[in-house]
């Protein structure tokens, strides 16, 4: 009975906070969308904030999709996704008046990553496909050892997920046996305690403390129909040349309005690439730049 | 004159809000339980009932074919569930018995509170030591690639079903009359003898009820089987689906309410998921109440 009382009170003074903070929600950029981008755009929000002490912006998780259907309800202004709107999603935001603009703000290249006992190197990434299909079961058949594929993924919630779903799996199911991971780190961890592991996370998530690759993994080089690469070799990223990259896209609802378009001026600025850089992606290319110069205007 | 009528009407005013509490209970019950059936029914307009409870696949975001079958994540609850009990069973008598008539009243002073104790580690705690801890020496025991399987969440939740098993059970050996044991002792039985032949059986059904409590904690919880049982969608097979990763209906509910678009048939399939949950708990409480009952009513 106690315990009940003061968890009502607990409730109200949480619905209290709740409605302040609403109060003031009013006046901030409210930014929702993608996990891969959150952390990013914290710290691009964060410095940003620093140097214009008047600017106030919110930043939340939730998944692309949340994003998304919160541009389209008008429950953000800015929505961080990392995966291309569907077409569903985008038929919706016209039937609502919302007229998406998208803007590439940094590159992710999706790493494969197998545990460092597998001799492996590199995978064609029709193979990483059949892999993560359930179609390959077993190391052999990639010219691995003989040792049973242990496959570790995202849960269906993340747009790395349905990322991989399109650009890596062809549209096609994933295997029942893979292992559903609550995010990147989770899968690091599996895979290195897994001779049989593979898995696929963001490049952010690869390097210790001291900017090395993590001890215990090894990221595979991709081919795609030539020559491989890694995801770790810039160039190849930039020019598009590593096959599992994607850019990550923030969506405005038609013209950004002033303070929105100001803070995505400085985050494609070289400043905010410089922190893109620093937290594990990669800077956009000459193209995306040019692109979004198009769109802000 | 006028004081009795005050009393009085402060009786009934006390009365009245305790009836209120009782009843309130009792409707947030009904209102849960409506809200679950009137959420969960839509989703059968789309799925048909039967493909939903014996499918074995559930992909209700494939770019193929959309699928709606529960039947492997009821069988991994329940697989999860009964490692659990395996587990949880034999440690929890044996514990029940040790602080009920063995152990010397001030061990059992110090032992009690701590398994209470038990109770109250959260759940993510005992799921991050599942990760951790137990899951690395699982794959080592079983030479496995990973510890994240069906057999590290039944250790989990059995160290989370072990505080309800042993505190009931306790009660239960403690509440068998003393003559019982006075007379077993008098006929030249040993100790060993009269606690399991005597005692353990005369509370039997408490020791029952108590197990099916901890079997309705199990299979409800959530968190510890989302972090530790790797939620693979595969069908486990019995007995080495013990070793393979599964994916409880708790743990589906928790990854996929969160971003599922609101009034869609994945949604309502959710609440169908939690319904079928719901039943089965209320039916593993509603026994061990049975007999719970049964055994006072013995005892009286």
């Amino acid at each position: 009975m106690k315990r009940a009382k003061i968890f009502t009170a607990l409730v109200l003074a949480l619905l209290g906070l709740a409605g302040i903070a609403a109060a003031q929600r009013a006046k901030m950029i409210q930014i929702k969308g993608s996990d891969t981008l959150v952390n990013l755009v914290q710290i691009l929000a964060e410095t940003y904030m620093e140097k214009n002490p008047g600017a106030a912006l919110a930043v939340l998780g939730g998944g692309s999709s949340t994003g998304i259907a919160g541009l389209t309800n008008g429950t953000c202004e800015i929505a961080n996704h990392s995966r291309e709107w569907k077409q569903k999603e985008i038929d919706l935001a016209w039937e609502k008046g919302v007229k998406p603009r998208f803007f590439v703000v940094a590159v992710d290249g999706v790493s494969i990553i197998v545990n460092e006992k597998n001799p492996l190197d590199e995978l064609k990434m029709s193979d990483v496909g059949a892999l993560y299909r359930g179609d390959i079961k077993n190391w052999k058949a990639v010219g691995g050892p003989s040792q049973a594929v242990s496959l570790y993924g995202r849960q269906s919630n993340s747009g790395t997920y349905v990322f991989m779903q399109e650009h890596v799996l062809g549209m096609k199911n994933y295997s029942t046996d893979m292992k559903e991971m609550n995010g990147n780190a989770q899968i690091i961890e599996g895979v290195i305690q897994d001779a049989g592991g593979i898995g696929y996370v963001g490049v952010g998530y690869l390097f210790d403390e001291s900017g090395n690759v993590r001890k215990g993994i090894r990221v595979l080089k991709i081919s795609n129909g030539g020559a491989a690469f890694s995801p770790l070799d810039k160039a190849a990223v930039d020019s598009g040349d590593y096959p599992v990259s994607r850019p990550l896209y923030q969506a405005t609802k038609g013209k950004p309005s002033a303070a929105a378009a100001e803070f995505i001026q400085f985050e494609i600025s070289d400043e905010g690439q410089k922190i893109v850089e620093r937290e594990g992606f990669f800077p956009i290319s000459a193209a995306h730049r040019a692109a979004n110069e198009k769109n802000l205007r | 004159m006028r004081k009795k009528r005050w009393a009085n009407a402060k009786e009934a005013a006390i009365r009245a809000f305790f009836f209120t509490c009782g009843v309130l209970a009792i409707l947030v019950l009904i209102g849960i339980f409506l809200t679950l059936l009137t959420t969960a029914i839509p989703a059968f307009r789309e799925i048909h009932i039967g493909k939903f409870l014996t499918g074995k696949v559930w992909d209700p975001t494939s770019p193929e074919e959309v699928k709606y079958g529960i039947l492997s994540m009821i069988v991994s609850s329940l697989l999860v569930t009964f490692g659990a009990l395996v587990i949880a069973v034999p440690i929890g008598i044996g514990v029940a018995a040790y602080l009920s008539d063995v152990a010397h009243w001030r061990v059992r002073e110090i032992v009690k509170p701590i398994v209470e104790i038990l109770a109250g580690i959260p759940s993510v705690v005992v799921g991050f030591l599942g990760i951790v801890l137990f899951a690395p020496a699982i794959a080592k025991l079983f030479h496995i690639g990973h510890g994240l399987t069906a057999v590290n969440g039944s250790v989990l939740l059995a160290i989370m079903a072990l505080p309800t098993i042993i505190s009931i059970s306790e009660d239960s050996l403690n509440a068998v009359p003393r003559a019982y044991t006075e007379a077993s002792l008098a006929l030249g039985a040993s100790r060993w003898q009269t606690l399991f032949r005597v005692k353990v059986p005369a509370a039997l059904s408490g020791i029952i009820a108590a197990s099916m409590l901890g079997m309705g904690r199990a299979i409800g919880e959530t968190m510890t089987v989302l972090m530790a049982t790797g939620n693979a969608r595969t069908f486990p097979n019995f007995p080495q689906g013990f070793l393979k990763s599964v994916r409880t209906m708790t743990a589906n509910i928790a990854i996929e309410l969160g971003e599922v678009p609101f009034f869609t048939t994945h949604y309502y399939a959710l609440f169908a998921i939690g319904l079928v949950l719901f039943v089965m708990t209320f039916l593993v409480n509603l026994v061990a109440d049975v007999i719970l009952r049964k055994y006072q009513e013995r005892e009286q």
